[in-house]
């Protein structure tokens, strides 16, 4: 085989590497979760479980605090839409429409909050939280996914609001809208899609946030932060439930907005 | 209906000076073309005049009413786009009630309004389309529905024609040109198009790096550009410039170019007398020059370069004493390339142009 023929095989060969790097664990995970707990423990384990069995996962819903921190979970997933929405799609909306001094300034500064792991703020961030009185409440969670979640939001909303042609803002600018009129009745409807998009992928990072979950909350614990705390305690079958519980949200969203994620950097990649 | 006058308005864009100074007066119910090569600010003139830049300096009024600091929405404007910007979420009929709905009219009113306006463009039946499943034109009949629907004191459009193809820009031209005169909005139609402005202005202004260079009716601008840039920019082949020195004779004036004696058209005569000696450039429509197969005194000797055969007429190139010129011959005149032909100029025709500044010189009656 010559190099030039060679070169597809290859690049296909590290595609289905990198595939299965990804996808192994998630195909284990799903087996086990739903494999009878004896034969999970059973040697030599065979691949496909001899029959479904939906106990593990029952057991894992079932356990004290799960539903509880499931609702928190949620509680804080909705809370960081709303907060990361509310400050990122303007900010968003400026990146995309107006030319300012320090734009591309921003831009960096935008990825560089990023540069601070969670690790390095979340202990300050526990200790000024306990000063203000947000510490182990939603919220508290909520604002620290938020600035997790906003470089990313802000990027998204970017390139969502570049897909709305100026000239349909101003088109309708010039029938008689206010800036704000055009914008609700003109930009929003047609912005409506990425934003939802926007906001899932928020949620998806919130539900998904181990980090600083743990270390803000002690009682009110977010569904990772729960599933982290009992871990060391549980028994494989509980583990693996819990990762196939907190797994199956986030891949369904990305499955849903993996068209916006693609036109990130106002390019398509396929 | 309005009248629409820019006084000494300035527009720049950071370091960069998109419109220098423009002062013009659109007659109410006027249809002013601004017409320029790319870049030459008559976009960046438009949306000053809709609101949608703020203008450095100057002023605008709209009906005498000063609208220099009033957003778009207020200043009885509507305005077509190149990109048409037909807003895709929403149905023909929902485009073209948009802005009769944002003025809170009455449902019967818009209802009765819509129909009006589609049926003035011919779009009647796409009502309840939306804007991807129609064509390009008709996208375009959408938008000037959508402006015309408010019965707008002053139309405005950006390049309306220039995203469609060839034969259907022909036929919107036209029926642009109808539709004007059916409402009789002032129009302000931006185009680089020098046919297209042509044919539908009542007045061409021809813009140049952020200045009106000219503003005349369309034959004018045609048969006496203001200068060597209007002239070589509107014409398709453009204005031929050819050098040439006044010369004294006899009692008689001359313009001497290309080793010829050419007598310069009368009413410039009085204008040489004062530049006797000095380099003078000729401007020469392709039309205005006659082949001749034999030598005659009073014409360009040359020789064809070029021929090209484009319909009803040939265009020919033909090299005269180092100069080129472009010439419009009949269709079934025989010439071909290599031939020796003698070029008569309609001495009527010429306009004499200074070479220095490049401006044409106004021609004055003899004796004055």
């Amino acid at each position: 085989m010559t190099r030039k023929a060679l070169r597809p095989f290859v690049l296909y060969l590290l595609m289905a590497v990198i595939g299965a790097w990804v996808l192994a664990p998630l195909v284990l995970i799903t087996l086990a979760t739903f494999t009878p707990q004896l034969e999970l423990y059973r040697w030599p384990k065979a691949f496909l479980p001899s029959r479904f069995s939906g106990e593990t996962l029952a057991f894992f819903l079932t356990t004290e605090g799960v539903l509880r921190a499931t609702f928190m979970s949620l509680l804080v997933g909705i809370l960081t839409i709303g907060l990361a929405m509310a400050i990122g799609a303007p900010a968003g909306y400026a990146t995309a429409r107006f030319s300012f001094r320090g734009k591309d300034a921003f831009r960096l500064a935008i990825l560089l909050t990023r540069m601070f792991p969670v690790a390095i703020l979340a202990i300050p961030l526990a200790v000024s939280f306990i000063k203000v009185g947000l510490y182990d409440t939603p919220l508290g969670v909520a604002i620290a996914h938020t600035a997790l979640a906003l470089p990313i939001v802000i990027l998204i909303t970017t390139s969502v609001f570049l897909g709305v042609p100026k000239d349909l803002e101003e088109a309708a600018i010039t029938l008689g809208c206010t800036r704000l009129q055009a914008f609700l009745k003109i930009v929003l409807p047609l912005a409506l899609p990425g934003l939802a998009a926007a906001a899932m992928f928020t949620f998806v990072l919130s539900w998904n946030e181990v980090f600083a979950a743990t270390i803000l909350t002690v009682r009110n614990r977010t569904l990772p932060a729960l599933v982290v705390y009992l871990l060391g305690l549980s028994p494989l079958n509980f583990r693996f439930a819990g990762g196939f519980f907190m797994v199956v949200p986030a891949l369904v969203v990305m499955f849903m907005i993996r068209r916006y994620l693609t036109h990130l950097w106002g390019i398509t990649i396929r | 209906m309005a009248e629409i006058q820019l006084k000494n308005v300035r527009k720049t864009f950071g370091k960069v000076v998109a419109v220098h100074e423009i002062t013009l007066t659109i007659r109410d119910g006027e249809f002013l073309v601004l017409l320029g090569p790319s870049g030459c600010g008559k976009t960046t003139t438009l949306r000053c005049i809709a609101g949608l830049e703020v203008v450095d300096r100057g002023r605008i009024l709209i009906g005498g009413r000063d609208v220099t600091h009033l957003p778009p929405s207020r200043r009885g404007i509507a305005m077509v786009f190149q990109s048409y910007a037909v807003f895709p979420h929403m149905n023909v009929f929902e485009n073209i009630a948009f802005g009769l709905r944002v003025r809170k009219f009455p449902p019967s009113e818009i209802r009765k309004r819509v129909q009006e306006a589609a049926e003035l463009l011919q779009i009647g039946e796409l009502l309840q389309r939306y804007p991807a499943q129609l064509s390009g034109g008709q996208r375009q009949r959408v938008a000037v529905a959508r402006a015309i629907v408010m019965r707008p004191e002053v139309l405005l459009m950006d390049e309306p024609l220039s995203n469609l193809d060839a034969l259907l820009r022909l036929h919107m031209r036209a029926e642009l040109k109808r539709l004007h005169r059916e409402i009789r909005s002032t129009t302000v139609y931006v185009t680089h198009d020098q046919v297209e402005a042509l044919s539908l202005g009542d007045r061409v202004a021809v813009m140049r790096e952020g200045r009106i260079v000219q503003c005349d009716t369309p034959e004018k601008v045609y048969t006496e550009p203001q200068d060597v840039f209007v002239g070589s920019f509107i014409g398709s082949p453009p204005m031929n410039f050819l050098q040439g020195t006044v010369v004294a004779a006899d009692a008689s004036l001359f313009v001497e170019a290309a080793g010829v004696r050419l007598p310069p058209p009368e009413m410039f005569e009085g204008v040489l007398r004062d530049r006797v000696g000095d380099p003078i450039l000729l401007g020469i429509r392709p039309e205005n020059i006659e082949v001749h197969k034999e030598p005659r005194s009073d014409a360009l000797p040359g020789q064809v370069v070029v021929v090209e055969p484009i319909g009803f007429q040939k265009l020919l190139t033909v090299q005269v004493h180092g100069a080129t010129l472009k010439v419009t011959a009949e269709a079934d005149k025989a010439v071909s390339p290599g031939e020796q032909v003698w070029l008569r100029v309609d001495p009527r025709k010429i306009r004499v142009m200074d070479p220095q500044t490049g401006g044409a010189l106004s021609p004055r009656e003899k004796g004055l």
